[in-house]
């Protein structure tokens, strides 16, 4: 199983429209933030994990090399994880398999993307199938609203019900991004505002969906040796899940999420987690469509498949609910995308040392960040707890 | 409020040509003959369409043809009246997942031959387990796009 492996600290950037920055600074924006809070020096990194998606988002390829200097990886061991949207959360498992392997005491792992200065849309397109599938899916939105209808006429839920919840958690949310100070879109919304908002694709209306952000996160894992001296405070990884499915669109449902539902799956037993409703605390789900957040929901065990709608409404998943689900307002008010998966992990690990601030879930020990990549194709998730 | 700085335009234009292979081009040779064809995994019993070179169940190469069926159900759908990157032909569309009857795999292609102009017209026509056959181009290129759309059986 490996060594025993904590997050000491880690870093985020500002999101938005970062025109104030080249790539490379945005990026060193966050590794500094990172090392002023912790007060590690990076002499002291002995390995570096960088990732972020496609390089035709901002037409530079070999991104980690773009970034050798500020990730303070020359003269060290470099690595990319690249893994689309859920790169963040393949960059966390990078790090810990690094430390938990004994190959290295302290790894610095860093997800970043600069969203605005390409064609998001266009880039996400190139990883679908080109011979026969690419002209067919009017971007990430498109497959993820074939998805949702999927999981929607699969369970008989009612179109206006599926609206009422997917409302709800998008105006939760976006308020919710007003209490961490790092969020990228944070708007009072009002239900008509958002079930009136222009259909981007059907059922997906504009505050369905996440926006385009630059910014990144940077964040260290440890050893037990290293937690010691350093005496920072340590989320540690309980539990890692990770699961794929075939490349083609339309090979697998995704309804009954069998990926989503293995990752969960394996990163609970490694945890010993039984009932995730009961003992998670608080969980960061990869979040960039209102619908989506609900069939993981489900996937994960959170409640049963068809139920997630009924116990959105009744504030079971919102900041006083019995089990909080993205209180940092999550990838629906923040998408960078090489980083999102990443800003999972260190929102969840902020939560289980205390840290999080005004949107801190009070007493919270046992934590889940999770992230998805691909046109609907894999599935990470991480647990962390306060307590080795 | 915020100090304007400079940008650096930069366009990159790559293009590739991308080998079909044989199996891709027997299915593309099909299209031409206003033909849909799959391939079959004898061990895991499942038919593939478009027609697969592996079995992406099992891996095992797949030379077993079958001429599947040009009718189906909706499994599942979408609208748009934006334009998207690579989309083929003008907004509004509509793209479903559709289960070629005999087949177990889900195809990607438009519907048509509904009014797209009205969400609320294509929601009445088109519903999970709608019936629909693909209607083609008078003139065929060995494309995908041969088949101009999937249309509900009246
Ligand atoms: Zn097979």
């Amino acid at each position: 199983m490996g060594r025993p492996v904590a997050i000491i600290g880690s870093g985020q950037t500002y999101h938005g429209r970062r025109f104030d920055v080249t790539y490379p600074e945005l990026v060193k924006e966050a590794v500094d933030a990172l090392f002023e809070k912790t007060g590690i020096s990076p002499d002291d990194i002995e390995g570096v994990v960088s990732g972020t998606m496609p390089s035709m988002m901002e037409g530079v390829a070999l991104t980690h090399f773009y970034f050798a200097e500020v990730l303070r990886s020359v003269g060290k061991p470099i690595m990319k994880t690249e893994t689309c949207g859920s790169t963040g959360i393949s960059l966390a498992f990078t790090g810990y398999y690094w430390v938990a392997s004994g190959m290295a005491d302290l790894v610095l792992v860093v997800g970043s993307e600069k969203m605005n200065e390409g064609d998001s849309q266009a880039t996400m397109t190139t990883v679908v199938e080109p011979f026969y599938q690419r002209y067919f899916i009017a971007g990430a939105p498109g497959v993820f609203s074939m998805q949702c209808q999927e999981w929607s006429t699969r369970f008989g839920i009612p179109e206006e019900k599926v609206r009422e919840a997917a409302t709800r958690i998008t105006i939760d949310h976006h308020n919710d991004a007003f209490d961490n100070p790092y969020a990228h879109i944070k708007k009072r919304l009002t239900p008509e505002e958002v079930n009136n908002a222009r259909i981007i694709t059907y059922p997906i209306r504009l505050w369905d969906v996440c926006p385009n952000s630059d910014g990144a996160c940077a964040m260290i894992f440890a050893s037990e040796e290293m937690v010691k001296k350093y005496g920072l405070k340590p989320a540690w990884v309980k539990g890692v899940g990770y699961s794929g499915e075939e490349y083609w669109f339309g090979d697998s449902e995704k309804a009954i999420w069998q990926c989503a539902i293995d990752a969960a799956k394996q990163a609970y037993n490694m945890a010993g987690i039984t009932n995730p409703r009961k003992e998670l605390d608080v969980a960061e789900v990869y979040n960039p469509f209102t619908y989506q957040e609900m069939l993981y929901y489900e996937c994960f065990g959170f409640c049963d498949f068809g139920e997630a709608c009924d116990l959105v409404l009744k504030g079971v998943f919102s900041r006083e609910g019995e089990l909080p689900c993205d209180p940092s307002g999550g990838t629906l008010c923040t998408n960078p995308i090489g980083a999102t998966g990443l800003n999972r992990v260190a929102e969840a690990a902020l939560q289980v040392t205390g840290q999080a601030g005004d949107h801190q879930i009070p007493g919270a020990k046992l934590s889940l960040a999770h992230a998805m990549g691909g046109v609907d194709q894999y599935n990470g998730v991480m647990i962390l707890g306060s307590k080795k | 409020m915020k100090k304007d700085f400079y940008t650096v335009s930069n366009v990159i234009r790559l293009p590739h040509k991308y080998a079909a292979g044989p199996t891709f081009t027997r299915f593309y040779n099909g299209l031409e003959e206003g033909k849909i064809y799959g391939t079959s995994c004898p061990s895991c019993k499942k038919t593939f369409v478009p027609a697969r070179s592996f079995c992406p169940g099992c891996c095992a190469n797949l030379d077993e043809w079958v001429e599947v069926s040009q009718e189906g159900e909706v499994v599942s759908w979408t609208y748009t009246d934006r334009e998207f990157f690579g989309m083929p032909g003008k907004p509004p569309v509509v793209l479903a997942l559709i289960r070629l009857d005999g087949t177990d795999c889900d195809f990607l292609h438009l519907i048509g031959g509904i009014d797209q102009d009205d969400l609320e017209k294509v929601k009445s026509s088109i519903k999970r387990g709608t019936r629909v056959r693909a209607r083609w181009n008078d003139e065929k290129k060995g494309h995908m796009l041969d088949i101009k759309c999937f249309e509900p059986v009246s």
